[in-house]
């Protein structure tokens, strides 16, 4: 029998220490521990990417990360991009397109696309396509996903542009 | 049914040496983690057998590409999109990125490593048979010392390794295919594009001079109980001419006799055999055309 232990990490950029049990999900402490429940659980086997976070900048499921393995780490879920401004045409532009039907699969969709844009500006339909490939959307809305996407893109690489301008 | 997460216990050691210190008191007791991509699966399946896990994920010493002239040389830690990122990979050893872009998808190619794909044993696999084809060795390393293992003496029956229990898979090393004529031929086939466990997969890796092929290894996966080299099939290849008529009769015969497929939930034997002597003869047709 193990030991809870406790595990101080970072979500959203506060602070968080949860006394828990080392191989338990970071899924589960975040949702029910750190009380954030927009990262959803689909699968639970790293195959339909509804519990897509980023651990320091990086994309990763939740479901297959022991919390013992964020000690330390920053954690970025779906509420933190509520709080970013840079993201917002990205929440509009799943909003215009209708790229959201159920919806449980949009907090990863989102979590993967920031990750993408972080890593290409301007993503061809293609790389979109490979980048969220990991996103299962049962409503099977990809074609209004990819849309959202390409839109959001195209507004943030041109807000970043305009602000070059400007600076 | 989903494990009793309080059954599991994690140490995480300082590095290298605590964890091969660790590895030495506690042998087969203790279970080395990494990326967790495939234990954190079989832990929410109900799978994965209560125990002591060694939390290895964070030893930087084990991840990453050090290229020197004659070999390239993957820490056993290094990520599916470490493998991505890396350009001597891309220019000499491209298979490997083609296995590692059809691992899973983004998030998987982030946490996968390549050390945690070879000891998790599965014979479906997706980037041994590249190892294979490149002759790759793996170096274990223990309390002990170090050595190193041909790749294609590793894995010795349906996840049985040549590994003790108190040694820990650090590298993995391959030679460096710069010289001209080297021409490359992975390729997975799955139900669909993304996110599959494959049916069958070949690698083969071949150097030609015009069109005599000097020299030619082949990895397969998901035919076997384990991935497998060819050295029968490679035998008929070697020396051979493309343009030789009887060669892809020769070859297919032979590589029937090296694959062993079986039936499962993803294919049967008969699709797995079929298609496995077609991506043979797809792997010549790329050679020609490359010649």
């Amino acid at each position: 029998m193990g030991e809870r232990t406790e595990v101080r990490f970072e979500v959203n950029g506060r602070e968080v220490a949860v006394k828990t049990w080392p191989m338990g999900r970071l899924l589960d402490v975040l949702r029910t521990e750190v009380g954030l429940t927009g990262t959803k659980e689909g699968c639970g086997e790293g195959e339909c990417g509804a519990c897509s976070v980023l651990v320091d900048g990086v994309l990763v499921n939740a479901c297959l990360v022991p919390v013992v393995q964020v000690a330390g780490c920053s954690v970025q879920t779906v509420e933190g991009l509520a709080e970013d401004a840079a993201v917002e045409p990205l929440r509009q532009a799943f909003v215009r397109a209708n790229g959201a039907q159920c919806g449980i699969c949009t907090p990863g969709m989102l979590m993967a696309t920031v990750a993408l844009l972080r890593e290409e500006a301007r993503p061809s339909d293609a790389r979109i396509r490979e980048a969220l490939g990991g996103n299962l959307c049962r409503c099977t809305g990809y074609v209004r996903i990819v849309q959202a996407v390409r839109e959001a893109a195209a507004e943030m690489a041109g807000a970043r542009a305009d602000a070059e301008v400007e600076g | 049914m989903r494990a009793h997460v309080p059954s599991y216990e994690v140490e995480t050691p300082s590095g290298l040496a605590d964890a091969l210190t660790r590895l030495s008191e506690h042998g087969a007791a203790l279970r080395p983690l990494a990326g967790g991509t495939d234990l954190m699966v079989l832990l929410e399946a109900g799978h994965l057998p209560p125990g002591r896990f060694l939390n290895i994920w964070g030893l930087r010493e084990l991840r990453g590409v050090t290229v020197s002239d004659d070999a390239v040389t993957l820490g056993a830690l290094t990520t599916y999109a470490d493998v991505l990122a890396h350009p001597v990979l891309a220019a000499e050893l491209p298979m490997l990125g083609l296995a590692a872009r059809e691992t899973g998808a983004a998030a998987i190619q982030n946490r996968g490593t390549v050390g945690g794909n070879i000891v998790n044993a599965s014979p479906a696999a997706d980037t041994p048979p590249a190892l294979l084809a490149y002759g790759a060795e793996v170096e274990l390393a223990s309390v002990r010392g170090t050595r190193r293992v041909p790749y294609a003496a590793f894995h010795r029956g349906y996840k049985q390794m040549d590994r003790a229990p108190d040694e820990l898979l650090t590298a993995v090393h391959l030679p460096r295919h710069a010289a001209p004529g080297w021409v490359h031929c992975y390729r997975k086939v799955g139900t669909r594009k993304a996110q599959s466990i494959s049916k069958v997969c070949f690698a083969g890796a071949a150097r030609l001079q015009g069109d005599l092929i000097a020299e030619v290894r082949i990895g397969l996966g998901s035919v076997a109980p384990v991935p497998l080299r060819c050295p029968a099939t490679e035998a008929v290849l070697t020396g051979r001419r493309l343009s030789d008529a009887t060669l892809a009769h020769a070859a297919r015969a032979a590589i029937l006799t090296e694959a062993t497929p079986i039936d499962d939930i993803r294919s049967t034997r008969e699709y797995r055999a079929e298609v496995t002597g077609n991506l043979l003869e797809q792997f010549l047709r790329v050679l020609a055309g490359g010649a």
